[in-house]
């Protein structure tokens, strides 16, 4: 199935669930990524149960602490 | 409130705007911003807002300039080194540009101070550099209905959206919680680039200029991203949580506190 992730069109295999793809995609600090599919925010302890399907986009919002 | 002979010529590249022309300028001149932050993010969006001639700015800090603060705190020289921020980035403002009328707190921002500090001003800038005071300037912008631009920056990364009440979600309706202390990390363990202030909180001072002005779409509902060693620029649409603690429907967090957390330290 064809997903957008972070903007950018990847193939990845059928039935994949966003956790799934927090490893595939190597996303750092991953227990405190929020994450948007298809511009809806997932609640925080959904990712396992949430299954991708074909068409999706997936964007990972991370912390960024500093400024000073 | 008429021109001078030099403020028409200070401010003639704004005037000639159509987007600003003399009424934007004189709104500009009549507002007040308030720069919570004087250091990589704060720095430059003070030296644009003052430049530009927003007629009052308020600065809050607590900390001195110190060594490490020069790589990227261009309001700050090497002959300031030891003076209170809000003091240095003052005098440089105030050399910028003498219409601006320069408000500093030499003060930490906290649940106690903050509802007071921001009053009196039209738009606020998050330019700290830990969590609970970027979760306490959200929610008290929130509650007191103050329009304010959130960034953050780390190594060649930076992001920022822009709050405004009743027309767009909030920080918290992003990241729910801080992160335990040193779960994600600081600028003063991983780094970051100098310029990246200067793109970041240049982008702060665009968004106060242009919801002061009244123009142009502000990044509210959006989170702009900016990766430097990609070059690449993303514009992240954010959803409106109806469940937010504080910007919600039924809100849970009717005042300000204040984290426990250990403030980074990153001078």
């Amino acid at each position: 199935m064809k997903l957008t992730v972070s903007g950018n069109g990847k193939e990845y295999a059928e039935g994949l669930t966003v956790s799934q793809l927090i490893v595939a995609e190597n996303v750092e600090t991953p227990e405190y990524v929020t994450v948007s599919v298809n511009d809806e925010f997932l609640k925080s302890g959904t990712f396992d149960k949430t299954v991708l399907k074909d068409g999706d986009s997936v964007e990972f919002l991370y912390f960024m602490g500093g400024g000073r | 409130m008429a021109f001078s002979n030099e403020q028409l010529e200070r401010y003639s590249r704004h005037i000639i705007l159509s987007e600003v022309g003399v009424k934007g300028q004189k709104k500009l001149l009549n507002a007040k911003v308030l720069i919570i932050g004087a250091g990589g993010l704060g720095a430059p969006a003070a030296l644009y807002l003052a430049a530009a001639g927003v007629g009052t700015i308020g600065i809050a800090d607590a900390d001195e300039v110190d060594l490490s603060n020069l790589q990227r705190q261009v309001i700050h020289t090497t002959p300031d080194l030891g003076k209170a921020k809000v003091q240095s980035a003052k005098e440089t403002m105030e050399a910028i540009n003498p219409d601006v009328t320069v408000n500093t707190y030499r003060t930490f921002v906290d649940a106690d101070n903050i509802m007071d500090l921001i009053e009196d001003y039209d738009f606020i800038i998050d330019g700290t550099d830990n969590f609970p005071a970027k979760f306490l300037i959200n929610d008290a912008c929130v509650l007191k209905g103050k329009p304010f631009s959130h960034a953050g920056i780390i190594r060649f990364k930076g992001q920022l959206m822009t709050y405004v009440p009743g027309a767009g979600p909030c920080y918290r309706c992003v990241f729910k919680e801080p992160p335990p202390p040193e779960a994600v990390p600081t600028c003063k363990q991983a780094g970051v680039i100098g310029a990246m202030g200067g793109v970041i909180g240049s982008l702060q001072a665009m968004e106060a200029i242009k919801y002061i002005v009244g123009k142009g779409d502000l990044l509210t509902g959006y989170l702009l991203t900016y990766d430097a060693l990609k070059m690449e620029f993303r514009k992240i649409k954010l959803p409106k949580i109806k469940d937010c603690a504080v910007c919600g429907e039924t809100p849970t967090i009717l005042k300000p506190f204040d984290y426990e957390q250990a403030e980074c330290d990153m001078k």
